[in-house]
């Protein structure tokens, strides 16, 4: 065995044993490095003869290639084995919980969510949103709306009185959303295709009675809008509410002091069960009251009522939430019970749009 | 308003089913709210007993053979053991057999055995069967009652009864016969018209009687006639089951009468016994502090507002409301008095309300009774006394009744189409309001296509078109109205919310975004609450609140916010977060009404979410909320309501319910305050009975200023620097009064082009830095426009960042 071939399998014996990183650059460094043993005899070939350079110098390049390439290999599967170690030592238990997004937790009322589901129907069909005060003067309230004064009208309302002003006149908790028509009358002129949602207030309180509560309540005024005209927008709305095919609605003859024709509607419902389906069922409920606006509204809001014409409706918001999403009891919606508010309210980014469904 | 089947038909002549009657009963407008068609009392028939025998084990017990006719128990006698004393062999009564269900005793009867002796049935008493208290027997009926026939038809208990919702405006249907008018001019059948009754009257109502009013409206028309020599007693039986059947207690005839008529015609009468008037009758004011026992027999303080029948006695009735006790009609009445009067609706309905006296009279007279029909109805319950008690009819007295006159309304028949969208031909228009008692004039005898319409003296709802539009649409039949697309707008609906209400839709879902939950709290709270949070003036104060701590209009979303959580509290849920978006009150007008998003956190309710976490663990987890929490939910709204952020400024200290250390403002430029958030204070967490770690914010939605109105939607163009950008950190020692932000600011100004951004990254006290001192390290994002810069550039400018700093905080490098 020659001197190189001894030095040869000398080096590839330590390549070979190297353990780790560090120790295989000590063998480059033994080997390669600036007085390394390989480098040692590279030297020597400026002092060779040509001849000499022909065999021994490339006997000494060939062991300097072959031990370089030893090294470069042995280098790759440390440094991979010790990625795999460092890897395994870095473990960790990913069954641990982490915390849920904040959107995840956060809960939109059904109320607010209701309204944003009204706003998406009636949009479609050229409506906008109308509001207006909490705390209405008696006028707005009752005598623009052609209550006179001692109807027994004023009495079923349970009217929220504040204390009387120097001038004797008492403000008022609204009664309905109705004060916004004649502010609305007053403030814009037809065609108007409003809708108003809002809170409002009466003297009562049971399971479906809520001494404050909410409506929403619509109005359409031009000069040819008719009954027939608030048959198919209420039809079409309680089709798009409650997310059915088709829906059965029976107008009866009533009596707001408002409205003239005025109505009470009732929709064909199943009631059979626990939760009330609509469009099937042999049953009726009443969910809405409504009429053509009466000729003294419209002179309230400024309009001859010989040349505009309209009508006007209004629902319990809280009842048709009840309605559609199954609450017991209306007296919960304003408890801020943390447990009914997971349970009933909605996902914050759960919006209601015509494209994507009114729920999901 | 109820009444039975039978009651309907003395004034419909009608071939009908009952289903029939009540769906047109709905359909015009008289809302059917209850029937009971009696089905109940259809399994009782009547029963003979042929024989009674003493039971073998018990002395009060009789075990009878029961005949019930051919078809019960295939014509055989029933075995049925009875404890009635009247028991006996012969006696005719109401039999029930097993699988009946007997209202009075809530029991379906079985086949039972008593003491060793099966029985297949009962013979009923009055109680049992809910006809009345009688229950010392089993019912006996005469001779003549027919073995196996209906007991109900028999004993009139058959008889539906139907009840109405009545609508405020319809008056004439608080009478049978108005309501039979209404369901015969929907052409279901027709109306019986009664004759008046010829009267053979003898002398004169000798009773004095005035009206002595300030205002003859309160009592515009007095009847009064006297009938000599009644005979009062039990009304018949026929007027007992009917006035039964609809709830009233039968008395004695003549005040039986009175209620019949009220029913019937929609009429009340009052009566009073003559003998027990004292001088003449004077229809005046009641004098402040007068009383009268009234026939519920209680005791009532009137005043100037009640109008009143006085005698000399005094207050014999409150007019229109309630008769008197003392001048009642009882057995020993011979000469009667009677009453048919009209009275001022509102008057009425004030009177009753402040009373608190609810009757079928002031039902009736604050919906407005028929004036034309004052006197017929004085006729009609003359005659009915006449027929029941007998006695002699004086001439009536007629005082203060200046007789009616008919509203006129100029009707184009078009107005039906116009409004309900129905196509209803003249004829049939024409025909619909005359039988309603509508009289039809104008062109032609009313031919015409404009018509003059006279509204009859018992609708005084009627007013105008609309009203003549509804008697049309209703009777024609509203189901007959097709749904007719609304006119389409022909184009794409542009935006349709205002800038308050797309702000109050994003806040609530910016907030809900940030894990809390929104809770609908009430608008009034305790007065204290209201106080303590800067409200409670008296214009905001219920004069009638449902509860004492429901009185006031609340300034602030945060009291009940707060209350809201200690409840949560209280049930062991204890780390919440809620907010709400809605209304506060500064006064009571329209402007007074600001638009609130106001929050709470509790307990450990942070937006990372609350409770102890394993990820938290080195940190104690659980950390309470605080100051921070709250001023970033509060940020969070302005920047989801859009509003530029830059312009924001934060100043130290808030409203008096928070903590003064730990609270903040939050303005845009000097005059708007868009809102507060902070720690609470002590003193009002105690006031309000809450307790735990809070921290709460408000943003006046309303205070934020509309958006610049933009040009163009296209964004402004965007430069990329080719820079590489830098950070700097900078530490100033400063006095621990200086406020972070002013060290920010001073840092940003010292080149507003250069430097990006301004973060503080580490804020330090300790006693290494000197008392009342306090270290703020920040890092200055810095970041070249058009050249890199230099080492002398980056030298200029962070000289300029650290003596801006100095200039205006104090502050100085930390070494």
């Amino acid at each position: 065995m020659t001197e190189l071939e001894t030095l040869k399998s000398a080096l590839l014996a330590e390549i070979a044993g190297a353990g780790d990183e560090a120790a295989i650059e000590a063998v480059r460094v033994s080997a390669l490095g600036k007085k390394g043993s390989v480098s040692e005899l590279l030297k020597t070939l400026g002092s060779m003869t040509p001849e000499e350079r022909q065999t021994r110098g490339a006997a000494i390049n060939a062991l300097k290639n072959e031990i370089t390439d030893a090294i470069t290999e042995r280098k790759t599967v440390l440094k991979d084995a010790a990625i795999d170690a460092r890897l395994k030592a870095e473990t960790l238990d990913v069954s641990l919980p982490v915390r849920s997004s904040p959107a995840e937790r956060g809960r939109i009322h059904p109320i607010s969510q209701i309204i944003d589901e009204i706003t998406a129907v009636f949009a479609d069909m050229g409506f906008s949103i109308a509001e207006g005060p909490d705390v209405e003067t008696d006028y707005y309230n009752f005598t623009a709306l052609n209550f006179p004064e001692g109807h027994p009208a004023r009495e079923m309302h349970d009217t929220f009185f504040f204390q009387a002003d120097e001038k004797g006149e008492r403000k008022v908790l609204r009664t309905h959303t109705s004060p916004v028509q004649v502010r609305t009358m007053e403030a814009q002129d037809p065609p108007i295709r409003i809708v108003i949602p809002g809170k409002t207030y009466r003297q009562d309180s049971d399971a479906t009675h809520s001494p404050m509560f909410h409506q929403v309540e619509g109005l359409v005024i031009d000069k040819k809008s008719n009954v027939g005209n608030m048959r198919w927008v209420l039809e079409e709305f309680c089709k798009a509410f409650f997310e059915v095919p088709s829906v059965t609605m029976r107008f009866r003859p009533s009596f707001f002091p408002f409205t003239e024709p005025s109505f009470e509607v009732d929709i064909q419902c199943d009631r059979s069960g626990p939760i009330v389906k609509f469009g099937e069922g042999t049953d009726w409920m009443e969910i809405l009251g409504c009429g053509m606006v009466h000729p003294n509204v419209l002179r309230s809001g400024g309009l001859d009522p010989d040349e505009y014409q309209g009508f006007a409706w209004g629902m319990g918001l809280d009842r048709i939430a009840m309605l559609k999403y199954g609450m017991p009891d209306l007296r919960d919606f304003f408890n801020a019970d943390v447990r009914w508010m997971n349970h009933y309210g909605f996902r914050p980014l759960d919006m209601p749009t015509l494209f994507g469904g009114l729920s999901q | 308003m109820k009444f039975t089947l039978s009651w309907l038909k003395d004034h419909l002549e009608t071939d009908a089913t009952l289903d029939q009657i009540c769906e047109r009963l709905t359909a015009i407008g008289l809302e059917v709210e209850d029937v009971d068609d009696k089905a109940a009392y259809k399994p009782f028939v009547i029963a003979k007993i042929l024989t009674a025998e003493q039971h073998p084990e018990a002395d009060r017990l009789r075990v009878l053979s029961v005949d019930a006719g051919p078809n019960v128990n295939g014509g055989k006698p029933l075995q049925i053991v009875c404890g009635a004393p009247n028991a006996r062999a012969g006696l005719i009564g109401a039999l029930a057999r097993p699988g009946d269900y007997v209202p009075g005793l809530d029991v379906t009867l079985g086949v039972g055995k008593i003491r060793g002796v099966e029985s297949h049935g009962m013979m009923c008493s009055e109680k049992e069967l809910n006809m009345s208290d009688e229950h010392n027997g089993i019912i006996d009926l005469p001779e003549n009652a027919l073995v196996g026939t209906s007991f109900a038809a028999y004993a009139g208990l058959d008889d539906p009864i139907i009840e109405i919702n009545l609508t405020p405006n319809r008056p004439d249907c608080t009478s049978i016969y108005g309501i039979a008018r209404d369901l015969a001019a929907s052409g279901l059948g027709r109306l019986k018209v009664p004759a008046a009754p010829a009267l053979k009257l003898e002398g004169e109502t000798t009773v004095g009687l005035t009206i002595d009013l300030d205002d003859e409206k309160l009592c515009p028309g007095f009847g009064l006639r006297l009938v000599r020599g009644v005979k009062n007693g039990p009304s018949p039986a026929w007027m007992q089951t009917r006035l039964k059947a609809i709830g009233l207690r039968p008395i004695n005839a003549l005040v039986d009468i009175t209620n019949y008529m009220t029913f019937d015609q929609g009429r009340p009468m009052h009566v009073f016994d003559a003998a027990k008037v004292k001088g003449d009758l004077t229809v005046r004011r009641a004098k402040e502090g007068e009383t009268v026992l009234a026939l519920d027999t209680r005791e009532y303080k009137l005043g100037p507002n009640n109008v009143v029948i006085a005698d000399d006695n005094g207050v014999e009735s409150i007019g229109g409301i309630m008769g008197g006790e003392h001048s009642g009609c009882d057995e020993n009445t011979v000469d009667v008095l009677i009453e048919s009067a009209l009275w001022d609706p509102i008057n009425i309905a004030k009177s009753g309300r402040t009373l608190g006296i609810i009757t079928d009279a002031r039902y009736r007279f604050e919906r407005g009774v028929d004036p034309e029909y004052m006197v017929p109805g004085l006729d009609r319950t003359t005659q009915l006394v006449l027929n029941l008690c007998g006695g002699t009819p004086a001439k009536e007295k007629i005082v203060g009744y200046n007789g009616f006159e008919a509203k006129t309304v100029d009707f184009p028949f078009s107005e039906v189409k116009r409004l309900t969208g129905l196509e209803v031909s003249t004829d049939e228009s024409r025909e619909i309001l005359t039988r309603l008692g509508f009289t039809v004039e104008g062109q032609g005898g009313g031919t015409g296509e404009t018509v003059s319409v006279k509204v009859p003296s018992w609708r005084p709802d009627v007013d105008g078109k609309a009203d003549l539009v509804e008697e049309v649409m209703r009777i024609h039949g509203v189901d007959n109205i097709k749904p007719e697309p609304l006119e389409n707008l022909g184009t794409v609906n542009g935006k349709i919310l205002t800038t308050l209400q797309i702000r109050t839709r994003t806040a609530k879902r910016a907030l809900a975004s940030r894990g809390m939950l929104e809770a609908v709290t009430w608008s009034f709270i305790p007065e204290d609450q209201a106080k303590l949070f800067g409200g409670g003036s008296s214009a905001l104060k219920l004069a009638n609140p449902i509860a004492a701590d429901m009185s006031d209009m609340r300034p602030s979303l945060l009291p009940g916010l707060l209350t809201a959580a200690q409840r949560n509290a209280d049930k062991g849920y204890g780390d919440v977060a809620i907010f709400e978006v809605s209304g506060t009150y500064e006064n009571d007008t329209p402007e007074g009404q600001r638009r609130v998003a106001g929050g709470i956190r509790r307990g450990t309710a942070s937006i990372n979410g609350a409770g102890r976490m394993w990820s938290n663990a080195t940190k104690g987890g659980g950390k309470p909320v605080d100051v921070y929490d709250a001023k970033a939910d509060a940020l969070a709204v302005i920047e989801a309501c859009g509003l530029p952020m830059g312009n924001v400024q934060i100043e130290q200290g808030g409203p008096s319910w928070y903590h003064p250390g730990r609270s903040g403002t939050i303005k845009m430029g000097p005059k708007v305050i868009l809102g507060t958030f902070g720690e609470f204070h002590p003193k009002t967490l105690a006031a309000l009975d809450v307790s735990g770690a809070l921290a709460g914010f408000e943003i006046y939605l309303d205070a934020m200023p509309e958006p610049k109105k933009k040009a163009t939607r296209t964004k402004p163009g965007l430069e990329l620097s080719p820079f590489q950008v830098v950070k700097r950190d900078f530490a100033f020692v400063v006095g621990s009064e200086v406020e972070a932000g002013a060290i920010v600011k001073a840092a940003t100004s010292a080149d507003r082009k250069l430097i990006t951004g301004v973060n503080v990254f580490d804020v330090f006290e300790g006693a290494s830095l000197g008392e009342g001192k306090k270290s703020i390290a920040i890092e200055v994002l810095i970041q070249p426009v058009d050249k890199t810069l230099t080492d002398e550039d980056f030298e200029a400018l962070t000289g300029k960042i650290v003596a801006n700093v100095e200039k205006t905080t104090g502050g100085v490098l930390r070494a």
